[in-house]
């Protein structure tokens, strides 16, 4: 179909007083007043300016105004730029720039960040305030008077953009993953006929849109007429609220990273609450711990548990599901499982592509190898940055192949087997981080000479980031003072957890940084500090 | 009250701030809003401090207005204290 407005219209029509969305609150919109608020919001856009093609972003907390918005983006023809809200303001503008967006709707919150476009659309929490409005600002309440757009005035078709979701560049500028309708249906229609959904679903959405979880999230139950719960940042923070949450609201289907499920098994207080709604579990983003694993299956033991796994660049590309019990003597990581049904997978070694094994099902079990992933849910390219896209495909046999960077290892019952990176990206509470990003930043600091990340993973605690650094003075800069730069300027979950200063960082007789060093003396000065 | 503060202190220290030196992370230290703490590092503290101090704290007492410095989290874990004797 490829069309991701289709599923808000054909809901809208079977279920028109169904509740589609659900904000903190309690506030619910039915799929007739969102159908109808996207084409007033579509046809404002397309009366001041916005043509297809155009990107138009949302600097908001998670809320049903902010799916609103997304569908009206989408039925103009435009590409959503979702953006997290809170960022550091020199992040979120050089997103905004970088892609050149010509509307933003904005929290009021944060009217003071450069934007660089024509129109903003501007909310609040309480809304009704509105004095002031600068040239080119109009309020939610304003682009809701709209007529709305009539029904076929802005063709659409499969291969256009319809988000781009920025994620951490290694040279300390985000990239944009442009994603077209395809690209999101294909993966879309291939959950539905895994996860059987139905329009008496009530789905957690608790990734922000900024991040590729949400993209099951949204356009899961709004295709099958369920019900979307939308969780804002500081409930999803919370595990003894959100814990309450997925009760109260007897949530069927929960999709989040590991590490929130982790702490919803330690914190939560999972015991004082009825679950019985609850069907799917969903997890992806990361390894999970099989230990924190083991501890919510006994929590929640009776839905099913799926470990999902793709870049933002593949959207998911395989999946396993998870046989429970966890047996008790088990430290191995599940599996990421099988390519999706709309998806090829292909497996081959980096030294020598001719060794090629191809998948997708029934094979051999052999060597490790990147993975290669092929399919109408790969995406389309990097904004703006032709020469890094080309990079990241491989031709063979007439196929694209995107390289996800990510080795794995095949079995011949199980599929694939994650095995880590050679490269220097690093996945945090589902995050992927390149290290050199969080280098350039610290680089800028006034106070700061050399600037080394090293990351490393512990099967229980999750990926820790060292920061090690030398200082352009005698005295270099208070750890204290280098946490508070990092919060100014980076997301916090690239925030290093340690920060060492050396006379000046090792290096290699090339006179490069010295990461092996440097990852020893963390593994090192970890394992002293055990229990 | 000097006490609390000073375990407070060396938790905090030891955790979130290997290599820091005391004297940098004063009762009055900014610790959620300027990035010493984040949503995570805060569990923890808020684990520590119901383990050491007996006490219960609500995931709404956990905000910003009680425990974004040493000398408020200090005072709030007397009051909790008071209040539960």
């Amino acid at each position: 179909m490829g069309d991701l407005c289709r599923y808000l219209e054909a809901s809208a029509l079977r279920f028109p007083e169904r509740v589609a969305a659900v904000d903190e609150d309690g506030t619910e919109l039915a799929y007739e007043a969102l159908e109808r608020r996207a084409s007033r919001i579509a046809a404002f856009l397309v009366e001041h300016g916005v043509r297809p093609g155009d990107r138009v972003a949302l600097v908001l907390p998670k809320c049903v105004a902010g799916l609103t918005a997304i569908f009206g983006i989408l039925k103009a023809g435009a590409a959503y730029v979702p953006v997290d809200w809170t960022g550091p303001a020199e992040r979120v503008q050089s997103i905004l720039e970088d892609c050149g967006v010509r509307v933003v709707f904005l929290d009021r919150r944060r009217t003071g960040l450069h934007t660089g476009a024509e129109i903003l659309i501007l909310l609040s929490a309480n809304t009704g305030s509105h004095e002031g409005a600068a040239a080119g600002s109009f309020s939610w309440e304003q682009v809701l008077e709209h007529a709305p757009l009539e029904p076929g005035a802005i063709p659409r078709r499969p291969d256009d953009l319809a988000y781009i979701l920025y994620t951490s560049g290694s040279t300390g500028v985000p990239k944009g993953v442009m994603l077209t309708h395809r690209n999101a249906t294909s993966y879309v229609d291939s959950c539905s006929s895994v996860f059987d959904p139905v329009e008496t679903d009530r789905f957690s959405s608790h990734a922000p849109f900024y991040f590729d979880l949400s993209i099951l999230d949204i356009y899961v139950p709004i295709k099958h007429g369920a019900s979307v719960h939308l969780i804002p940042d500081d409930l999803g923070k919370n595990p003894k609220d959100l814990a309450r949450f997925i009760a109260e609201r007897r949530i069927t289907v929960w999709y989040s990273t590991p590490s929130i499920l982790a702490l919803l098994a330690q914190f939560g207080d999972l015991g004082r609450y009825d679950y019985a709604s609850l069907r799917l579990v969903l997890f992806a983003g990361e390894v999970f711990p099989v230990k924190q694993l083991r501890l919510l299956t006994s929590l929640w033991p009776a839905p099913a548990y799926y470990n999902l796994y793709g870049p933002t660049e593949t959207n998911v590309c395989t999946f396993a599901r998870i046989p429970l019990p966890v047996p008790e003597d088990r430290t191995e990581p599940y599996p990421i499982g099988w390519p999706c049904s709309h998806c090829a997978a292909l497996v081959l070694d980096p030294g020598d592509p001719s060794a090629a094994a191809g998948v997708p099902a029934g094979v051999p079990s052999g060597p490790e190898g990147l993975l290669y992933i092929s399919g109408p849910s790969v995406f389309a390219g990097y904004w703006g940055r032709p020469q890094e896209t080309a990079a990241a495909f491989m031709e063979r046999d007439g196929t694209r192949w995107y390289n996800t960077g990510d080795v794995v290892k095949r079995h011949p019952d199980d599929g694939f087997l994650y095995v880590g990176r050679r490269d220097r990206m690093v996945k945090r509470r589902g995050y992927r981080i390149e290290l050199g990003d969080i280098e350039s930043c610290l680089y800028q600091h006034p106070g700061i000479g050399e600037a080394a990340a090293i990351a490393i993973s512990n099967p229980e605690s999750g990926v820790r980031i060292t920061a090690f650094l030398s200082a352009v003075t005698e005295e270099p800069p208070s750890i204290i003072e280098m946490k508070r730069y990092c919060h100014e300027h980076l997301p916090a979950y690239m925030s290093p957890d340690a920060f060492v200063f050396l006379p000046r960082l090792p290096r290699t007789s090339t006179a490069k940084v010295d990461y092996q060093v440097l990852s020893r003396s963390v593994s090192q000065s970890e394992a002293k500090a055990a229990p | 009250m000097d006490n609390v503060k000073e375990e407070i202190r060396q938790y905090i220290l030891s955790e979130f701030l290997p290599g820091e030196k005391p004297s940098n992370l004063r009762d009055d230290t900014p610790l959620r809003t300027s990035g010493i703490l984040d949503s995570m590092a805060t569990l923890r503290l808020v684990g520590f401090v119901e383990e050491r101090f007996g006490i219960e704290v609500q995931a709404h007492e956990a905000s910003v207005d009680n425990f974004d410095r040493i000398e408020t989290i200090a005072s709030f874990i007397q009051s909790k204290a008071a209040g539960q004797s």
